[in-house]
């Protein structure tokens, strides 16, 4: 396929500044040339009506509710070199490490804040710092299981952080399927190319979940909010992969110390619950009392350690808006390493002299509602009309500790199909990180792209679409 | 296993099979009610309503009983709830909360159906009636096919059989009760009286069967002994007693004792079981009563044993 293309002003993965394309994506493009664009559109089509038939979509919660969605998926991979990949997995390491530790700390000595690199409030007051952790011992210190850190590039092509995910993070179950989907698609492309293969993430995430409690051969569960729940899918597919029992919280109960499911032969015990429920529903008696979702008596069992939960209770106040400016500084501090990853430069417009630049400079930044996620509540200022920005900014002057503001960081562009050729858009990159008795980075991730031209919002209920992600064994194709 | 995933992998089977079985009985009704008789059209259609007990809620929604508005009322009706669209959703929700404790394969073929449902349903109507009711019980060949044949031998093998039985032994009860009654009521000429057989054998798709075992001449009285007692007929109810009993057998556990001693007795009764018995000594009619009160009692003692709460 012969193709016209520009990523002019944006730091493209495939091709450099002088449209000359990179090495890693040689191969690549060796075989692009050869396809033609009818074959390409084909194979498109082939790979939307597959989604369909197998059913992987995601519900959609508001105007459209309880209809089923795919998400579109691009055919054209995102590659990344061997290299490069060797520094994301230290840094996300790294970056997990240090949060873990924040998470023990703020629920056990509070060092970090009597040392005073966090102010007490940001802490305490956060909605999702939860009390009943306090001074309860988890296995091997560990919070965050399963995290999720959403990067990007800048127009430089270095790493930041967008977010880091620890609560209930999902799109693994995408990572899978689209790896499937292209191979299934373009066979040739894997007996040519060395990727690194990711299909054993389900058995690494079942050695997870097993090595988080000292139980030998532990009863492991995948519990959901059921099948209305927009990520569903993933539920029903992990738990499938792994050989465990998906379970909603009617399934399960709590009798004497211990929790149990409803089986066709009678109450069975459950030592390790992968939890895709939200900490507020987990348990009406700790938490939402009009939960339908979870079960009562859980919290309890957890306190006595009787079963486990992953992710812990209560990781929501690390993967916070408002603690995020300070995940560098708990690096050197928990770690005395310095950070691999860079951090978004954030203004926090709790403070007065942040709140009074964000506000003079609203055409130019992002700003976030600190609890916010979805890409919802946010203002991308330089792709705002004015009288957004006005609004916007009515609402930040009412409440500036709801608010963070961030220079608008370009996010690179990959090569995307759309209608009949090749057009830049605007990616990003969640890897996921298994922690157990060590830690393990599956190569690969979960690549959002925006297909709207121009867009920065690569979130699937927004119009986003995903890509498969190569990472490669060598240094090219 | 789960006890709501028993619940779910059942119930998914009695719809996909009650689809079936409607598809099946209103293949044949269209065909009946066709005919220049306009009575046999009228009482063809009611009896429908009559088998699938939705009589009444019928009536409440529409005014007459005409071929066009009874083929809607099974095919696409949404407010019918057991409208061939409607056994199609439930078991497609069902076999979505279940998908991994079916093969992919049977996923798919439940999912597929329910996609290119939501195609016919938005036309509206169904246009090719015959080419549907095909359609609804190829899809419900591919399901059961998918299920034999990629299945795991488990429990969840053996509960979607069990939906699938028990949806199948109470259906052909209740067909040949219904016709029965009316043949017994109507005085019709001998032809009609063989066409309405007719249409009961190859709605059950046992007409090849009947021919093979009793020749041609078509009598009420080995119309019902082969549906009810020849254990070489797939939807018999003695063949339908007997998966039913043996499934049951093989699930392993105490929990199930009462509804595996139904089940049991429930299929002595049929395999020893005689035409005399069931039309001199019995009568028809009182015996498929009492049968249907025994397969339903079948239906919540394996609920109460395996798929409620503890």
């Amino acid at each position: 396929m012969d193709f016209k293309y520009s990523a002019e002003g944006l730091f493209d993965e495939m091709f450099s500044h002088e449209s000359k394309c990179r090495d890693h994506y040689q191969g690549y493009q060796q075989w692009l040339q050869a396809m033609s664009s009818d074959q390409f559109q084909q194979k498109q089509r082939e790979a939307d009506l597959l989604f369909h038939r197998l059913g992987i979509t995601f519900n959609v919660y508001g105007e459209d509710a309880g209809t089923e969605r795919l998400i579109p998926f691009d055919t054209v991979p995102r590659i990344i070199p061997s290299e490069e990949w060797a520094n994301v997995q230290k840094g996300v390491k790294q970056r997990v490490s240090a949060l873990n530790q924040f998470l023990y700390d703020i629920y056990h000595d509070k060092n970090i804040i009597k040392d005073g690199l966090i102010p007490e409030e940001q802490v305490f007051a956060n909605e999702q710092y939860q009390p009943c952790m306090q001074g309860i011992d988890l296995p091997n210190n560990i919070y965050t299981h399963i995290a999720g850190v959403d990067l990007i590039k800048d127009d430089k092509g270095d790493y930041y952080v967008l977010e880091d995910n620890l609560r209930t993070p999902s799109g693994v179950s995408y990572m899978l399927e689209n790896r499937k989907m292209m191979m299934r698609l373009f066979p040739e492309l894997f007996s040519k190319h060395s990727v690194a293969s990711i299909d054993h993430y389900p058995s690494l995430l079942l050695k997870t979940l097993k090595d988080s409690t000292p139980i030998s051969s532990p009863n492991v569960v995948v519990l959901t909010p059921g099948r209305f729940n927009s990520a569903y899918f993933e539920h029903a597919f992990l738990a499938q992969q792994m050989g465990v029992e998906l379970v909603e919280g009617r399934d399960l109960f709590v009798k004497g110390s211990y929790v149990y499911m409803r089986t066709t032969h009678g109450p069975v015990r459950v030592d390790v619950i992968y939890r895709r429920v939200d900490d507020e529903f987990l348990d009406p008696l700790t938490f939402n009392s009009g939960s339908m979702l979870g079960v009562a008596g859980l919290t309890s069992v957890y306190r006595e350690g009787n079963v486990i939960l992953a992710n812990a209770i209560g990781t929501g106040v690390a993967d916070d808006k408002s603690i995020y400016p300070y995940v560098p500084d708990m690096i050197r501090y928990y770690l005395k390493e310095e950070p691999i990853l860079n951090n978004v430069p954030t203004w926090q417009c709790r403070k007065p002299e942040d709140l009074a630049y964000t506000l003079d400079n609203l055409a130019d930044l992002v700003v976030k509602e600190v609890h916010g996620a979805g890409g919802y509540g946010m203002l991308i200022g330089p792709k705002a009309t004015p009288k957004e920005i006005e609004t916007f900014r009515l609402q930040i002057i009412k409440d500036p500790s709801n608010y963070i503001a961030q220079p608008t960081l370009s996010l690179s562009s990959s090569p995307t199909f759309i209608n009949d050729g090749l057009a830049p858009r605007h990616i990003d990159l969640r890897p996921f990180l298994l922690t157990g008795a060590e830690s393990h980075l599956v190569p690969g991730g979960l690549t959002r792209v925006a297909l709207k031209e121009g867009s920065l919002v690569v979130n699937s209920s927004q119009g986003g679409g995903t890509k498969d992600t190569w990472v490669l064994e060598g240094a090219t194709c | 296993m789960l006890s709501r995933t028993a619940s779910e992998l059942y119930w998914m089977a009695r719809y996909l099979e009650r689809a079936e079985n409607t598809a099946r009985m209103m293949d044949v009704a269209f065909t009946v009610s066709m005919m220049p008789d306009t009575n046999v059209a009228q009482e063809e259609l009611s009896a429908q309503l009559k088998i699938s007990g939705s009589y009444d809620f019928y009536r409440a929604h529409y005014e007459e009983i005409n071929t066009h508005n009874v083929m809607h009322f099974f095919s696409l009706d949404e407010n019918n709830p057991s409208s061939i669209y409607n056994c199609i959703s439930y078991a497609r929700d069902n076999a979505k909360s279940v998908r991994g404790k079916i093969s992919s394969e049977t996923w798919e073929a439940i999912n597929v159906s329910w996609i290119e449902l939501q195609a016919i349903k938005k036309k509206g109507k169904i246009w090719e009636v015959n080419a549907f009711f095909d359609w609804v019980k190829e899809r419900s060949h591919v399901f059961r096919g998918s299920v034999y044949s990629t299945g795991l031998r488990n429990d969840a093998f053996r509960f979607i059989r069990l939906g699938t039985f028990l949806e199948r032994a109470g259906n052909t009860a209740r067909i040949l009760d219904v016709k029965n009654q009316i043949i017994r009521h109507e005085q019709e000429t001998e032809s009609i009286e063989y066409y309405r057989w007719n249409a009961v054998l190859r709605s059950l798709g046992a007409y090849e069967a009947y021919r093979e075992i009793y020749g041609d001449k078509i009598t009420p009285e080995h119309v019902a002994e082969l549906l009810i007692l020849r254990k070489e007929v797939p939807r018999s109810i003695r063949a339908c007693l007997e998966e039913i009993n043996d499934i049951l057998a093989a699930i392993e556990g105490e929990v199930g004792k009462s509804p595996k001693r139904l089940a049991a007795v429930q299929y002595s009764r049929v395999k020893y079981g005689d035409s005399h018995h069931i039309f001199v000594e019995i009568g028809l009619h009182e015996y498929l009563t009492d049968f249907l009160n025994r397969i339903n009692a079948i239906a919540e003692s394996i609920h109460s044993a395996y798929m409620e709460a503890v």
